[in-house]
């Protein structure tokens, strides 16, 4: 029973990849992870940093974890999940010092706080214990990519409207007056809460979509 | 640091917000703060396992700096909070069955709340001593339950107002957040 | 975890591994134990090999900061500066990193059970350009700011008496507001004499060094605020001093300042542990 339920075909294994990016965007639509992303998301490169930080960490885990899954025993399952994204936690700290002091020093105790990113614990809870490790890292790479992705583009808003730059490079000049807000703790809630109407708004109008279109066909159906 | 103890209470409690001025405690704080009375108590049992891990943190970072096991800081760190939140689990579940009942998930989910975490972690980069962290951990748990417990205050009164579909849920609570903060800003530099 | 937890995650656990009897002791503590072992590996090997590169990060970027403050330094020298409570200032010596790390290396070597009363907690570094001159001393300071801990790096030259210069080594003040210490041209000229004299006793600083309001400075010893930025000027402020009243009592002790004046190089460490 178990080789059929592990035998995805192709378009379900191409879903389990999707589905982080967008319908299950562990940011815009879970809202996990939110301690972070309002933290370092201050420029574009901070967010790139965090989310490759957070990616390394969401596939290593999930990997380890999917590969463990049969031996785990479930009553000790939640200490065993945290000890090792806590280690896969610590190396990146170490990896990211090695890299770039300067990286290290924005981005600040926030690196140490991936471990406790609801994202990847449920990631692990809700996944990763119950796939095999390939389906796991798939679905690890979706919700990185995802992540990723949102945090850019609250990072992004926060930096161009609030430096007039994104990526260090100046986009206005000298005369554009900055709404340094975007850069303080404040701005960091308000940009995040636009993205999340935004994406709210799109929703609701696939749902309208999907509701005339299903309208339509019960109308051609009862024509005939 | 050389920080007062004035200082680093009121800094915790208010200028920089655990909340809303340092993004700690960002889960429970947009999902509990929907109701003022399990708003309260939560803010309450955070507080108190900052307090106890803080204490644990500082002993075990001396413990480890000494033996120079300090990559082993973060793994110690997680055990010890998880501890902590076990050990309120118990004795809410003894002395106050219906709390205990009433807080339901949100309890163990203190154990992923990164303020806690987060107190440990700011204590020890930057280097307080023992009274030093003891004021911090307890000004950061009054600080998220200030700002949790205002939250909620704020979201029962707009459930009685028409706000548009579109904004309901998350959104909004991050507006209000945003708003909060901005008013916590005026308190920067206080107490410096 | 709660009872609630446990009961509606195993629900959806039993269609994939129907019957899971529950684990005994010993399969949790195998389980445990295996666990701990591999993170264990990872955690160990991960910080060896990053250890190296950390290190010489870090070295790398004390030395730029000490050059941006002492722009002719050519070669940097470690001091340590001791800091035992219980001695007055003018007993209190400094030792260079280098001879301090081969004191300890000996006494290991020896066993030797001496009573260490003395601390060495506070460092600064003594810089020489390429004929081995004294230039000057750099040390850190950091402060609470804005944002988060402002970490700035101040260059003092005894023979003035004075901080002759100030750059910021890391910070997380507001863009636009808090980061002006490091461009505005009249808060930095603050730093070119900032005086920083000890009083008769040589115990203590004469006058504490203070960030006043902008426009408000009348002393050599005070520094003019940024006009809207006054917490960051402040933290600047508070750091200075720190760091004057921790090293200066102790650094300007005639036999301390002596030992400053020439660099030593391996060659003189090796000569002084043979007599």
């Amino acid at each position: 029973m178990e080789n059929l339920q592990e035998q995805k075909s192709k378009s379900q294994q191409l879903e389990e990849l999707l589905e982080g990016i967008w319908k299950q965007n562990p940011i815009f639509v879970m809202a996990l992870g939110m301690c972070p992303t309002l933290a370092v998301t201050v420029s574009a490169i901070n967010s790139l940093a965090m989310g490759l930080a957070t990616t390394f960490v969401l596939i290593s885990s999930c990997l380890l974890i999917s590969i463990f899954r049969n031996i785990i025993p479930k009553e000790v399952r939640i200490a065993v999940y945290i000890l090792i994204i806590a280690t896969f936690v610590t190396t990146v700290d170490y990896a990211i010092q090695a890299i770039s002091l300067t990286l290290y020093d924005a981005l600040g105790a926030f690196i140490q706080l991936i471990v406790v990113n609801c994202i990847i614990l449920g990631r692990a809870e809700a996944h990763a214990s119950k796939n095999t490790p390939y389906i796991a890292v798939l679905n690890a790479v979706g919700m990185s990519i995802g992540f990723t992705f949102a945090l850019f583009c609250i990072g992004a808003v926060r930096e161009i409207l609030g430096a007039g730059s994104l990526f260090g490079i100046s986009l206005f000049g000298e005369n554009f007056q900055p709404w340094v807000v975007m850069l303080l703790p404040p701005g960091g809630f308000i940009v995040l809460g636009c993205w999340l109407l935004f994406f709210s708004y799109l929703a609701k109008r696939r749902m309208q979509k999907l509701q005339e279109l299903e309208k339509a066909k019960s109308k051609s159906k009862f024509k005939k | 640091m050389n920080d007062s103890l004035f200082q680093i209470f009121i800094g915790a409690v208010l200028a920089n917000n655990f909340v809303l001025a340092m993004f700690l405690g960002l889960c429970p704080f947009l999902g509990v703060s929907k109701k003022l009375d399990t708003a309260f108590p939560m803010g309450c049992a955070t507080t108190f396992v900052m307090f106890v891990a803080s204490l644990c943190a500082f002993a075990v970072n001396k413990i480890l700096v000494s033996s120079g096991l300090e990559f082993l800081r973060l793994i110690s760190y997680i055990v010890i909070i998880a501890s902590a939140v076990q050990l309120v689990e118990m004795v809410t579940k003894k002395y106050s069955p219906t709390l205990f009942r009433a807080l339901g998930i949100y309890l163990p989910l203190i154990t992923t709340n990164c303020a806690v975490l987060g107190v440990a972690l700011f204590q020890t980069s930057r280097q307080y001593d023992f009274l030093q962290s003891v004021v911090f951990s307890l000004g950061g748990g009054l600080g998220f339950m200030l700002a949790i417990v205002l939250m909620a205050s704020v979201r029962e009164r707009l459930r009685l107002s028409k706000i548009p579909d579109l904004a309901e849920g998350t959104a909004l609570a991050l507006m209000l957040a945003g708003i909060l903060s901005l008013i916590f800003m005026g308190f920067a530099g206080m107490g410096n | 975890m709660t009872q609630q937890n446990q009961n509606s995650l195993s629900d959806s656990q039993t269609m994939e591994i129907p019957e899971q009897k529950s684990a005994s002791p010993t399969t949790m503590i195998k389980a445990l134990g295996l666990v701990s072992t591999i993170c264990g590996i990872i955690i160990v090997s991960a910080y060896q090999m990053t250890l190296s590169s950390v290190e010489e990060n870090k070295r790398i970027a004390t030395e730029r900061s000490i050059y941006k403050v002492i722009p002719n330094a050519k070669k940097i020298e470690e001091f340590l500066v001791e800091t035992s409570p219980n001695k007055q200032s003018q007993d209190k010596t400094i030792i260079s990193k280098t001879q301090f790390d081969l004191q300890n290396q000996n006494q290991n070597q020896q066993n030797q059970n001496q009573q260490n009363s003395t601390s060495f907690d506070e460092k600064f570094f003594a810089a020489y350009d390429e004929n081995n001159k004294f230039l000057g001393v750099a040390m850190e300071g950091s402060a609470r700011g804005y944002g988060d801990v402002v970490r700035l790096m101040f260059a003092f030259e005894p023979s003035c008496e004075c901080f002759t210069a100030m750059s910021v080594v890391a910070m997380r003040e507001t863009p636009g507001i808090g980061d002006k210490i490091t461009k505005d041209k009249a808060f930095l000229e603050n730093f070119k004499a900032l005086s920083a004299k000890l009083n008769e006793q040589k115990n203590a600083l004469q006058n504490e060094i203070r960030t006043v309001k902008n426009g408000q400075k009348q002393n050599a010893w005070e520094i003019d605020a940024i006009a809207g930025a006054t917490i960051t000027s402040r933290a600047v402020g508070v750091a200075v001093n720190e760091a004057a009243k921790n090293i200066l009592p102790t650094l300007m002790q005639s036999q301390n300042l002596e030992k400053l004046q020439k660099l030593q190089t391996s060659n003189d460490n090796e000569k002084q542990n043979k007599e």
